[in-house]
């Protein structure tokens, strides 16, 4: 067992770099991979940057997810509680057996075979807005041209929510996301959008169908005699949120990071066989979800040599891990031929992204089709002047001017 | 090479059958694994049977 240093250090820690971890990850994991940190909450709790502690952390049982405990490490002053206790937990905040139950309920609904069936449809609403952005005004904001609307369009019709209402669900959703909004803000956002849900999935059960996600759970649900509102609510909630807001930042600093390393990009138009590669690449260097991946122990447990005591929160700093040379040669290099496939960018263990071969389908399609229909697609600003969303638990881009 | 599949412990990320379709499906029902070769042959795809059991998120697969 190591000693651990004492440090002063406080999560979150800024980029310096928009296409880089936190300079401080590094010298944390030199000095003392695992160690004690401070959190917004007034929280302590250990952080650690190794990617094989992290995977081992994540895959144990002995760490938990749920939200509903209070040694649950939070990385906002002051997270968005509901009022009553009306809404239940989604996927995320929920620990086996409860969350192995739910997960298997819905997981059928995301394998490899199902995304793959949505392609032709995705094409479609690519190609619709790429038309609309070649007929349109140069120079164009790509974040609210494609990346957005693509994944929002698609998360909507697997699921059955109205894109019409997509204005007020993407602003609530920007809302809870931001460091920036006072708590009440991000707690009135939460509380609409939940009423919002609540209200949808309360109509979809007088007239349930087979045509989206929502209607074959609650058929589902009816079969086996667990008729649950409350459950359905919360995951509308999560995958909705979730649906679009990540990969839509994926697609716009995928799109800055391939055309700022013009040789990579030239290997994927010469072979689009390549660009499911560069997607795990890209998803790797940012790790844009990095709270996703912390818990709290319920007992007492060694991870990197350090116990780790029952109750004490543990926040895995993914994007430390993905650039752990341990993990990665020259983890600060973008190379789309690297071929690793064993970073956290979506997590690890029982709480793996749902939606990953969504996001990973999304994102074919989207550089695919955007790289060789717009073959000119340069970006109108310096790339120091891009506003990324250093303000935001989801990093990305707030937007992206672009022109050919 | 044996490919040894724990359906309890799968949690349907479909990484497997990203990595290889020729040895891994996934249930329609619950997305769960499904070994469609169990005996993989051959460099590469043993080489993508020891990456997918090193990728499983939920520890489901082992070598045996």
């Amino acid at each position: 067992m190591t000693d651990v240093e004492e440090t002063t250090a406080t999560l979150p820690m800024a980029r310096k770099c928009p296409f880089s971890p936190p300079p401080e990850y590094e010298t944390l994991r030199e000095k003392s991979p695992v160690s004690r940190v401070g959190l917004p909450s007034g929280q302590t709790a250990w952080a650690l940057t190794r990617l094989e502690d992290i995977r081992e952390m994540l895959s144990s049982p002995h760490f938990s997810s749920d939200r509903r405990n209070p040694s649950f490490p939070m990385l906002v002053a002051r997270p968005v509680r509901p009022e009553d206790d009306s809404f239940r937990p989604s996927l995320i905040g929920m620990d086996p057996p409860e969350h192995s139950q739910a997960r298997r309920d819905v997981v059928g609904e995301f394998t490899v075979k199902r995304m793959k069936a949505l392609q032709p449809r995705i094409q479609q609403i690519v190609d619709d807005h790429i038309d609309a952005l070649l007929a349109g005004p140069r120079p164009a904001d790509l974040v609210q041209a494609l990346s957005l609307p693509v994944p929002s369009l698609v998360i909507c019709e697997l699921l059955g929510v109205p894109y019409s209402d997509h204005d007020f669900f993407q602003a609530c959703s920007s809302k809870m996301l931001s460091r920036e909004v006072s708590p009440e803000e991000r707690q009135t956002a939460f509380e609409s959008l939940r009423n919002y849900l609540d209200e949808l999935v309360t109509k979809k059960e007088a007239d349930a169908t087979e045509d989206d996600l929502l209607g074959r759970q609650i058929l589902k649900q009816r079969e086996t005699g667990e008729a649950d509102h409350a459950e359905l609510v919360s995951l509308a909630f999560l995958l909705l949120i979730a649906g679009h807001e990540t990969t839509a930042n994926m697609i716009s600093l995928g799109t800055v990071t391939l055309l700022e390393n013009p040789d990579q990009l030239a290997k994927i138009k010469a072979d689009p066989g390549k660009t499911l590669a560069a997607i795990e690449e890209l998803l790797r260097v940012f790790t844009i979800a990095e709270t996703a991946t912390s818990r709290f122990a319920t007992a007492d447990v060694e991870i990197g040599g350090t116990l780790i005591r029952a109750g004490e929160g543990v926040v895995g700093l993914s994007n430390a891990g993905n650039h752990d040379p341990d993990g990665f040669e020259n983890p600060d290099t973008f190379d789309i031929e690297r071929g690793a496939r064993h970073h956290v960018a979506f997590g690890f263990g029982v709480h793996q992204c749902l939606g990953q071969n969504l996001a990973r389908l999304e994102l074919q399609i989207v550089f695919d089709t955007l790289f060789r229909r717009v073959p000119g697609l340069r970006i109108a600003v310096p790339v120091d002047e891009l506003p990324f969303k250093h303000d935001s638990t989801i990093y990305g881009l707030h937007a992206l001017p672009v022109t050919w | 090479m044996k490919i040894i599949a724990d359906t309890g412990k799968c949690v349907g990320a479909g990484q497997c059958v990203l990595t290889d379709p020729d040895l891994f499906d996934q249930s329609e029902d619950d997305g769960t694994v499904l070994v469609l070769n169990a005996e993989p042959e051959g460099e590469e795809a043993e080489e993508n049977a020891r990456t997918a059991v090193h990728i499983c998120p939920g520890q489901a697969l082992s070598l045996a």
